[in-house]
C-alpha cells in the first residue's frame, strides 16, 4: 500500500458532492479520507495552487487492442497514455482477437491488467458470441467473470429482434448495454460523412442517417425493455435531437461525444490524411454545434476518447482501404478543457468533470468518479490553464495515429494518482 | 475552406511535378496545358510520329484498376516522347501478394521510374503516391476523385470544335455520383468559364454539386435545347443493382440520348462521351455515329493532352519551368 498522500491549496471540484472549493484531499491506504482525518506522518503533501484537484478520469470508451493485436496497443502501454491523459479507470472494448465474449477472455484482461496495468482497467462483454450479431455471447457469465457493461462496439447489432432479446437478457444483471450505432444498409461502405466533401473528394458516403436511424431504433427499444442503452461516441445532429426527446420523457437512454467529433470537421479529409479516419467519421459545421448544444444542455452525459491505435503500416494505405480509429488518451482532456471551457465556453469545470468522472461511474453502477470518503483514492490534478503541444512521438501509445500532432492546446492533467499511489506527472 | 485556393490566374508557367486532380489548376494552367497539347498534336499528323522530348526518361504505366483505353493512350504518348514504358497491372504486380501500394511504388522508383501514371479504384491513391515519391505522379483515374486528362482532352476538343469555352453551356448527363469523369470536368469547365450543367437522376446527382459552381437537373429534355455541348458518361450497370434507378430501360428513357432528343439539341451542339459507350443505353447507336458525335477526335486528342502532361509534369520536376 502506498503512503498516504495530501494535495492542498488545489480548486477542489467533486460533482458528486456539490463540491467546489480550494481545499485538501487526503488519501490513507488508497482511499479519500474523511474530511477533518488527522494527517499521517510520513504523508506526501501535494501542492495544487493554482491547480484543480478533480476525481481520478474514467474513459468508457478504450480500445486496449489485447488479446490479439498487441502491435497495435497493449494493456500495459494502453494505461500508460491513460495515466498520462489523466485517466484513472478505462473501460476497453471487447472487438479483440479473440472478442471478450468469454468468462475466460475476461478473466485473463482483469489479470493482465492487474499485474501491467498502472491503472483500473474494467471490461465490457461482447453482446453477442463473435461481436458477429447473431446469437446471444454468455451474459451470465461474463457479468460474474466482472465485466461492467455489454457492448459489441465496433459492429452494431442490426437484428432489432436480437438487440430487443440482449436487453431483455442483460437486464437481468443490471448491465448496461452500450452501442455503436451504425445502420450497415444505409452506411454501406462509406468511410467519410455524406456530404460536400464526400462528393468533392469522390469517398463513399457515410450518412449520419445511418447513425440517426440506430439512436432512434434504440430510444424505442429503452423504452420497451427498461435496459439503459448507452449510445457511443455520437457524431450526427439528429442523434442528439432523439436522445433529447427521449431523455425528456425518462426514457433510459444516454449518449457520449468523442474529441475528434468537436475538435473537427469534415473539411480535414481534404488531403486523404487516414489519421482523419475514424467510425462514426468527421462530420460537418452544423453537426459539430449540435453536438456542443448537447453537452451544453445536458443531452450528452459523458465525454470518451474511442482511443482506437492502429499501427502506422496499417494506416499510410489508401483511405479508403485504411483501418477507422485514431489515438484519443492522452489528448482528450485538453482537447475537451481547450475546447469546451476556453476556446467555446459550453460547460464550466465542474460540469465537464462530471461527464468525465460521476457521469460514467453512475452509468455503469460502480463506486468511482467521486472525492466521497472511502471512495478509491483516484485523483487527477488538472492545470486547465497549461499552454502545451502535442507530439505524438511523446505518446505512451505503441502508435502515432493521431490527427492532432503539433495542435496547440490549453490546459492538461499534471498529475494522475490511482488508489493514492502517483502513476504519472508531468 | 470549401476548396483549395487555385494559383493566381496570372500565372502563366507550370511548376507542378505530379497532376493529380484539375481542382485546383488555374485558368492559365489549364490553358498551358492545352496549348502544349496543340502543339504536340501536329506530331501525329508528320511522318515521323516521334519527338525526343522524353528521350531516355521512364514511365510506368501502374494500372491497379482495369483499363485499356487510358493505358494505351498514355503508352503511346510516351512513346511519341521517346519514353521507355513498362506496363504493370494489378494482377501482375505485388499488390496481389499483399505488397502496399506504398511498397510498390517505392519499387518502380528505386528502378529511377521518372514518371508513374497511376490507375487505382480508390479516391485519393494518386495523391497518396505524389506526397511520398519523388518521381512524377500522373493521375489516370482514381476511384470516384478524378480523371484529369480525360477532362482535359475534352476540353481540347471542345476548344478545337467550338473556338472557346467561355460562355459555352456544357450539359454532363447520367451517372455523376460515381463519375471522376464528371469532376474534372466541371472543375475545368468552369474554371474556364463554362456553364456546366449536371444532368441525371437524383440517386446519382445528389444536390451537394450546386455547391461546386453548376447547376444539378434531373430533366434532360429541359436542359437539351440550350446545350453548346452534350457529354454523355457510361452507365454502369452494377449500379442498378443497388437501386440508383429501376432499369437501364427507365434510365434510357429519362436520360438517354435517343434520336428523338438528338433532334432537340442545337444544330451546332457537340456530342461527347468518355467511352466505352453502351449503344442504345446513354447514347443512341446512329447518333454515337452521327456528324456531331465527336467520339472519336476525343481519343486523338487524348494522345496529344497526355503527350502534353507527360511532358509538362517531366520538366517541373527536372526543375525547368515551361511558360
Amino acid at each position: 500500500m502506498s503512503a498516504p498522500i495530501l494535495f492542498i491549496n488545489g480548486r477542489v471540484i467533486d460533482p458528486a458532492n456539490n463540491r467546489d472549493a480550494v481545499g485538501d484531499v487526503l488519501v490513507v491506504d488508497g482511499v479519500v479520507a474523511p474530511a477533518g482525518a488527522g494527517v499521517p506522518s510520513g504523508t506526501e503533501v501535494v501542492d495544487c495552487s493554482g491547480k484543480v484537484v478533480a476525481p481520478g478520469l474514467i474513459d468508457l470508451h478504450v480500445h486496449l487492442r489485447e488479446p490479439g493485436q498487441s502491435a497495435k496497443e497493449t494493456i500495459a502501454s494502453g494505461a500508460k497514455a491513460a495515466a498520462a491523459g489523466g485517466f484513472t479507470t478505462v473501460v476497453c472494448m471487447p472487438n479483440t482477437s479473440p472478442s471478450l465474449d468469454s468468462a475466460s477472455v475476461v478473466t485473463w484482461i482483469l489479470e493482465k491488467a492487474r499485474a501491467e496495468a498502472c491503472i483500473n482497467v474494467l471490461p465490457t462483454g461482447a453482446l453477442t458470441k463473435g461481436i458477429a450479431g447473431e446469437e446471444l455471447a454468455p451474459i451470465g457469465a461474463l457479468k460474474k467473470a466482472g465485466v461492467v457493461a455489454l457492448t459489441d462496439d465496433g459492429r452494431c447489432i442490426q437484428n432489432h429482434e436480437l438487440m430487443r432479446r440482449a436487453l431483455e437478457y442483460a437486464k437481468m444483471f443490471g448491465l448496461v448495454v452500450m452501442d455503436h450505432c451504425q445502420d450497415y444498409s444505409l452506411v454501406g461502405k462509406g468511410v467519410m460523412h455524406e456530404g460536400y466533401w464526400s462528393t468533392v473528394l469522390g469517398l463513399a458516403g457515410w450518412p449520419a442517417a445511418g447513425e440517426e436511424l440506430i439512436v432512434q431504433r434504440n430510444a424505442t427499444l429503452a423504452e420497451l425493455t427498461g435496459t439503459p442503452i448507452h449510445c457511443q461516441h455520437l457524431s450526427a445532429a439528429g442523434s442528439v435531437r432523439i436522445l433529447k426527446e427521449a431523455r425528456s420523457r425518462g426514457v433510459p437512454l444516454s449518449g457520449e461525444v468523442c474529441p475528434h467529433h468537436i475538435a473537427l470537421t469534415d473539411g480535414a479529409l481534404r488531403g486523404y490524411d487516414t489519421n482523419f479516419k475514424m467510425n462514426p467519421p468527421l462530420r460537418s459545421e452544423e453537426h459539430v454545434e449540435a453536438l456542443l448544444a448537447g453537452i451544453a444542455d445536458g443531452t450528452i452525459t459523458v465525454l470518451a476518447s474511442d482511443h482506437a491505435p492502429h499501427c502506422g503500416y496499417e494506416k499510410e494505405v489508401e483511405f479508403d482501404q485504411a483501418p477507422f480509429g485514431i489515438l484519443g488518451l492522452e489528448t482528450e482532456l485538453g482537447l475537451f478543457l481547450d475546447i469546451l471551457i476556453h476556446k467555446r465556453g459550453v460547460v464550466d469545470l465542474p460540469k465537464l468533470i462530471s461527464l468525465l468522472t460521476i457521469n460514467p461511474a453512475r452509468l455503469l453502477g460502480i463506486n468511482r468518479g467521486t472525492l466521497s470518503e472511502g471512495a478509491p483514492g483516484d485523483v487527477t490534478v488538472i492545470d486547465p490553464s497549461l499552454e502545451w503541444t502535442v507530439d505524438r512521438e511523446a505518446s505512451f501509445s505503441l502508435s502515432r495515429n493521431t490527427p492532432f500532432h503539433g495542435w496547440e492546446l490549453k490546459g492538461r492533467a499534471v498529475r494522475t494518482v490511482v488508489a493514492g499511489k502517483t502513476v504519472w506527472k508531468l | 475552406m470549401q476548396s483549395a485556393q487555385p494559383n493566381s490566374d496570372s500565372e502563366t508557367s507550370w511548376g507542378r511535378k505530379d497532376l493529380v486532380e484539375l481542382q485546383s489548376l488555374s485558368a492559365a494552367e489549364l490553358n498551358l496545358v492545352l496549348q502544349t497539347a496543340a502543339a504536340f498534336k501536329t506530331v501525329g499528323t508528320r511522318h515521323i510520329k516521334k519527338v525526343p522530348a522524353l528521350r531516355g526518361k521512364t514511365l510506368v504505366n501502374f494500372f491497379v484498376e482495369p483499363s485499356t483505353r487510358t493505358r494505351v493512350s498514355f503508352e503511346l504518348a510516351a512513346a511519341r516522347l521517346s519514353a521507355d514504358v513498362i506496363n504493370m497491372s494489378a494482377s501482375a504486380s505485388s499488390l496481389t501478394k499483399g505488397e502496399t501500394l506504398k511498397d510498390t511504388a517505392r519499387n518502380l522508383e528505386a528502378l529511377h521510374a521518372d514518371v508513374i501514371v497511376l490507375r487505382h479504384s480508390s479516391a485519393g491513391a494518386a495523391q497518396f503516391l505524389a506526397e511520398r515519391l519523388e518521381s512524377s505522379v500522373v493521375n489516370a483515374g482514381d476511384g470516384a476523385h478524378e480523371h484529369p486528362t480525360q477532362a482535359l482532352l475534352d476540353a481540347f476538343t471542345i476548344h478545337e470544335k467550338k473556338g472557346r469555352i467561355e460562355g459555352l453551356h456544357v450539359g454532363i448527363v447520367g451517372d455523376i455520383l460515381f463519375s471522376r469523369v464528371a469532376r474534372s470536368n466541371l472543375f475545368a469547365l468552369t474554371r474556364l468559364g463554362a456553364q456546366v450543367t449536371l444532368v441525371g437522376p437524383s440517386t446519382l446527382v445528389p444536390r451537394e454539386f450546386e455547391r461546386l459552381g453548376v447547376k444539378v437537373s434531373h430533366d434532360l429534355d429541359a436542359v437539351l435545347p440550350e446545350l453548346d455541348v452534350i457529354n454523355l458518361l457510361r452507365v454502369q450497370h452494377e449500379r442498378q443493382s443497388r437501386s440508383y434507378f429501376p432499369s437501364l430501360g427507365e434510365f434510357t428513357s429519362l436520360f438517354g440520348l435517343t434520336k428523338a432528343r438528338a433532334a432537340r439539341l442545337r444544330e451546332d451542339c457537340l456530342i461527347m462521351h468518355p467511352g466505352p459507350i453502351n449503344r442504345g443505353v446513354e447514347i443512341d447507336s446512329d447518333v454515337a455515329d452521327s456528324g456531331r458525335s465527336v467520339i472519336l477526335d476525343q481519343v486523338t486528342n487524348g494522345l496529344a493532352v497526355r503527350m502534353a502532361v507527360l511532358y509538362l509534369c517531366n520538366a517541373a520536376r527536372s526543375g525547368e519551368t515551361i511558360s
